[in-house]
């Protein structure tokens, strides 16, 4: 038998059937669903049809979750209640407002063990490749795709090409997993991996917590790729292990032993692959409107006389948008506020590691901080972080997608500045006229040190990094 | 849905690469019911000022009646919202030309009839400077797999399964459903193999 990838074994497991056009009909283990999945119980309802395996579907109140306070408008509100009311009728686990483990769906399924290694998982949002880090096939769907998952807990999909990135080495201080997600992303585009299932290998990969595992895989979907994963090791049964919905005793032997077939066979050929250095990468920020316009924070704007006549008059209409000069210092760029937080960077690593740097450190800006979960908040205030957050003078808030997608009123006003942990710069993405500039959590906090867009490392010279 | 062979219309260009779903429509108008209607959403932050008021020298509001979009590189990508779509078809637009589409957002297109047809990024640009401002009259015809523009037939790339899909309108839930069998024995077979999946108390299936 031909040696198989980590994408091959996956998809072989989960295929109920595969028609003659080589569409596969694929299995689903865990269906999460939010508020947007109004569209699709319409559907069902207009059928006539139940879902199918409620227990296996789990619903979640993130994208219009309040962080301060109640919802912000009438038609908030009902968002939120018309997924509760739809859970209660189909007789899904529903984490709504008042549940205590309540979050952002990509950071809850790990948290509460329901994402396990070998699963598919899908939900209607383009950052369920998150639940890859696990070995999961995970990927984001459509409304019309939401109502046949519900429907019939099958999706068919074709099969994605395979590309496997590889980053070896040591990363430098202050470097980390969104560094190395939009140090891959500026070299191969926002449309990099388009069609491929990105498996994420090497051994810097290997030494990296889970927490960053889910950060680089939930990128995948900025450089184009629907899919990524990682083959589940040690550091992977370790974190799953004790969760709620994890397997226990017998049946946790039993998983293990099935999880650690895992991986892409020695010799298994990717239709791509792709080599990254670690000792490369060097913090990253985003200065213009899609997640490819990166770069090291010790560079500059790109010179618009450099480039041809039509190239600079495109780049001219971002550099308008982003009120940026030709040529300018990224580290000469003033932000007018922060925010840390969204199903990229807002898990417990991410808050500490912002933390690090802002302990006994003001804010020059004014910001939000809003954990991924309640559970990530609890942990977080248990270790004082919440504390750190606000004698820096930032604001300390609820869980939820939040200013990420600026759908439950928390926005970026026009023509503001925000140095973000989140994960799209586009257009209007946190606002009308946001200008939105992307960076780690460690990054983010030396933005709002400085005031401007900053190099961490100076900050980082005689603190404990993690 | 119903399916469609052939449409013919007016083809507009949006001079634009990475034309993402946060574009098309922007996150705040998402929680309007369909029914309302997504087209006057479409594009909104840039067809419309911070007022409202229309500007007019948008090419979709200067020829709202097109119905072929021609665009740029990585149309589409980003967030997984169908909302994107909704907007483009109730704006009355049937086929977007591009060199490439978002994978999340082209299958969404294909779910509502929408056809997401590939070109070259040399036959991309060459239409796109002929069009220019204006709009120009567009066949498509989806069994040949063509576009005629400009006097000229060009072939477009899609995948077979979707043309096809297009073509006959199917719906997937009623396609699987005759495949109710094959699912009920897939999942016998995982509660047996992979009990630990199904949440205490529902692993037998």
């Amino acid at each position: 038998m031909k040696p198989q990838t980590l994408l091959d074994k996956l998809w072989q497991e989960h295929e109920v059937k595969r028609r003659d056009d080589g569409a596969s009909l694929l299995w689903v283990d865990r269906h999460l669903v939010h508020e947007g999945s109004h569209h699709a119980f319409a559907k069902l309802d207009a059928r006539g049809m139940k879902v199918a395996e409620p227990s296996l579907t789990y619903g979640v109140a993130d994208h219009y979750a309040p962080t301060r306070g109640a919802p912000a408008s009438a038609d908030i509100a009902r968002m939120i209640s018309t997924l509760e009311a739809n859970a209660t009728k189909h007789g899904i686990t529903c984490f709504g407002l008042d549940d205590p483990r309540q979050g952002i769906v990509h950071v809850i399924g790990p948290e509460q063990g329901l994402t396990l290694p070998g699963m598919l998982v899908n939900c209607g949002d383009s950052h369920t490749s998150t639940h890859g880090a696990f070995g999961a096939l995970a990927f984001g769907i459509g409304a019309t795709e939401v109502a046949h998952v519900l429907a019939t807990q099958t999706i068919w999909q074709k099969k994605p090409r395979s590309m496997r990135i590889t980053i070896n080495g040591q990363l430098g201080p202050g470097v980390g997993a969104k560094d190395i997600a939009l140090a891959w992303i500026s070299k191969l585009g926002a449309d990099g991996a388009r069609g491929h299932a990105i498996e994420y290998a090497g051994s810097t990969v290997r030494a990296l917590s889970m927490e960053s595992r889910m950060t680089l895989c939930n990128l995948s979907i900025e450089g184009g790729g629907r899919f990524g994963m990682i083959a589940p090791d040690q550091t992977t049964f370790d974190y799953v292990a004790g969760r709620p919905f994890a397997p226990t005793g017998d049946a946790l032997g039993q998983a293990l032993s099935s999880w650690s077939q895992l991986a892409s066979s020695a010799n298994a050929v990717f239709d791509r692959e792709v080599e990254i250095d670690a000792a490369d990468i060097a913090p990253i920020v985003t200065w213009g409107t899609t997640p490819e316009e990166a770069l090291p924070i010790t560079s500059t704007v790109p010179d618009l006389k450099t480039l041809s006549k039509e190239e600079a008059q495109k780049l001219g209409e971002t550099l308008d948008y982003m009120g940026l000069r030709s040529g300018q210092s990224l580290s000469d760029i003033e932000v007018d506020q922060v925010f840390i937080g969204s199903c990229t960077n807002a898990r417990i690593e991410d808050l500490r590691e912002a933390a690090t740097v802002l302990a006994g450190r003001k804010s020059k800006v004014p910001g939000l901080v809003s954990p991924g979960s309640k559970l990530v908040k609890a942990q977080a205030e248990a270790e004082g972080l919440d504390r750190i957050f606000t004698d820096a003078g930032l604001e300390w808030v609820g869980s939820g997608c939040s200013m990420c997608v600026a759908m439950n009123g928390d926005a970026v006003a026009p023509g503001k500045r925000c140095a973000s942990t989140t994960n799209r710069n586009f257009r209007g993405r946190q606002g009308r006229g946001a200008r939105t500039h992307l960076m780690s959590p460690a990054m983010v906090a030396a933005a709002a040190v400085n005031g401007r867009l900053s190099d961490v490392r100076p900050l980082l010279v005689g603190r404990d990094v993690a | 849905m119903s399916g469609w062979s052939t449409h013919t219309g007016l083809a507009i260009a949006l001079d634009q690469e990475n034309v993402d779903t946060d574009q098309l429509i922007p996150a705040r108008f998402m929680s309007t019911p369909r029914s309302e209607g997504y087209g006057q959403f479409l594009l909104n932050d840039l067809r419309r000022d911070e007022q409202g008021r229309s500007r007019g020298e948008h090419p979709l509001n200067r020829h709202p009646e097109a119905t072929v979009l021609v665009s740029r590189r990585n149309f589409g990508s980003g967030s997984s919202r169908e909302a994107a779509v909704y907007a483009l078809v109730d704006f009355g637009i049937r086929a977007v030309l591009a060199p490439s589409f978002g994978d999340i957002f082209a299958s969404n297109a294909v779910n509502n009839g929408l056809l997401p047809a590939r070109l070259s990024e040399d036959v991309i640009d060459q239409i796109i400077t002929q069009l220019g401002d204006t709009v120009e009259p567009a066949s498509v015809d989806l069994q040949a797999q063509t576009i005629s523009l400009f006097g000229e037939t060009l072939n477009f790339e899609i995948d077979p399964t979707w043309r096809q899909k297009l073509v006959n309108g199917w719906d997937d839930i009623d396609l699987t459903q005759a495949h109710a069998d094959a699912i009920s024995d897939y999942r016998t077979r995982r509660a047996k193999q992979q009990p630990w999946i199904f949440p205490a108390g529902d692993g037998a299936g």
